[in-house]
């Protein structure tokens, strides 16, 4: 090969990835990142909606990563070719909604058409044999590179040498004696590694990389899956169940309430799409209302948002209610007690 | 040179970095992009964006909720 070998690794964020690209770098491989956005990734901002966390701001660790390699990174935006892997994972749900494995696949097969489309000739990954129990088990990894197409153009730097040889090693793009064995949950050699590279004030792991995994998150993507009676969602539906407190006080509709002023500020940008409601005597949250609901179900909505506002030990709370096609009218509820409100509401 | 502006308000990162990334592919080096949002991280990771594909960021500006991002396009695309 008369020019560089080129290569794609899949940045994550997270230290793995880094130090995957960062080891084929050093064998003189030229390398851009490419980072696939699903619309669950944890590494958005969604935290940055509340008020109180505006001022520690997160950074997104897949651009922080590039820079430190100082790589160009394409971030992809794959959240309508993700649904059929969130709705019908071929190899199953981990412990939640997660579907790791068909996940992983899919970001492979992204891969492997990018590299085909630019001219590239591999692609890197961080996995480690033994790291994830369901996507990087040393029976599955041979899984992730038949499935997605990849077949020999996979290398997984970290681990290469606990796998069969890729194609950049048979040609002697690689040299296998300076790729690594890494094996299992200890992110000892990482560390170890990421010093030797100088990286400092890398990403910490946090419990994962996708809200899939997220136990809560997972109870109220079934929940908006049950109440409509069909597996589907658009971007504003995962948005969604990242804000707010939902609760389902009746199978036909939740409720969404804002929990300070940030997310209200949020929510607002939903008042087109939904019947919102906000208390007009006291200070209090944005409430939307997801799903058709008859008067009597408005009603129980409005003294929901009464509870959720400082006027819950009142009398009597006034609450604006806003329809999606006719004109705000108020309401004069009386606030639900915490204890009229069963654990079984919230989702 | 011209300028362009694109609407990324209430979308979360990094759904307005990809928004920029498409924006930028069909201007020309010089031009100027104006990128209109509401999530507080954008001046954080458009700014970074930019670093690592060789754009330049020329303003941030910031009025309650919105936040304008000024980009001059450079030849990284």
């Amino acid at each position: 090969m008369l020019q560089k070998p080129k290569a794609v690794a899949l940045i994550s964020g997270g230290l793995d990835s880094l130090l995957a690209a960062r080891v084929v770098m050093e064998q003189g491989v030229y390398v851009e990142g490419i980072n696939f956005y699903t619309g669950f990734c944890v590494e958005g901002h969604t935290h940055a909606i509340r008020k109180q966390d505006r001022a520690k701001l997160k950074r997104n660790n897949a651009l922080w990563s590039a820079e430190q390699l100082g790589i160009k990174l394409h971030i992809v935006d794959i959240i309508e070719e993700y649904k059929n892997v969130v709705i019908n994972p071929k190899h199953g749900y981990g412990a939640n909604l997660n579907p790791c494995l068909d996940c992983k696949i899919f970001m492979v097969d992204k891969a492997r058409e990018w590299i085909e489309e630019h001219g590239f000739d591999f692609i890197i990954t961080g996995e480690v044999v033994g790291q994830r129990p369901m996507s990087q088990r040393k029976d599955t990894m041979p899984v992730i590179a038949h499935d997605s197409g990849a077949e020999d153009r996979l290398v997984r730097p970290l681990s290469a040498k606990n796998l069969p040889a890729s194609l950049p090693e048979t040609r002697g793009w690689l040299d296998r004696d300076k790729l690594y064995g890494f094996n299992g949950r200890s992110r000892k050699p990482q560390m170890a590694l990421a010093e030797r590279f100088g990286f400092e004030d890398y990403a910490q792991p946090a419990g994962g990389c996708c809200f899939l995994t997220d136990k809560q998150y997972s109870v109220k993507l079934g929940d908006l899956w049950a109440a409509r009676g069909s597996r589907e969602y658009d971007l504003d539906d995962i948005m969604l169940l990242k804000v707010g407190r939902h609760l389902r006080p009746r199978p036909n509709f939740k409720i969404i309430v804002g929990r300070e002023e940030g997310e209200n500020h949020f929510l607002e940008g939903y008042r087109k799409r939904f019947i919102h409601m906000i208390p007009i005597s006291h200070t209090g949250p944005l409430v939307l209302l997801d799903g058709e609901t008859s008067a009597a179900d408005v009603e129980l909505a409005a003294r929901l948002t009464a509870r959720f506002s400082q006027g819950r030990d009142a009398e009597q709370v006034t609450i604006e209610v806003n329809p999606l096609d006719a004109a705000a009218h108020r309401l004069a509820v009386k606030p639900l007690t915490a204890d009229e409100i069963p654990a079984g509401w919230y989702l | 040179m011209n300028t362009t502006v694109i609407d990324a308000r209430n979308l979360l990162c990094p759904m307005p970095v990809i928004r920029t990334q498409d924006a930028v592919v069909k201007l020309q080096t010089g031009d100027m992009l104006q990128v209109l949002c509401t999530d507080p991280g954008v001046v954080h990771d458009i700014p970074a964006w930019c670093r690592v594909r060789g754009h330049e960021v020329c303003e941030i500006t910031e009025q309650g909720y919105e936040i304008v991002i000024h980009i001059r396009v450079g030849a990284g695309d």
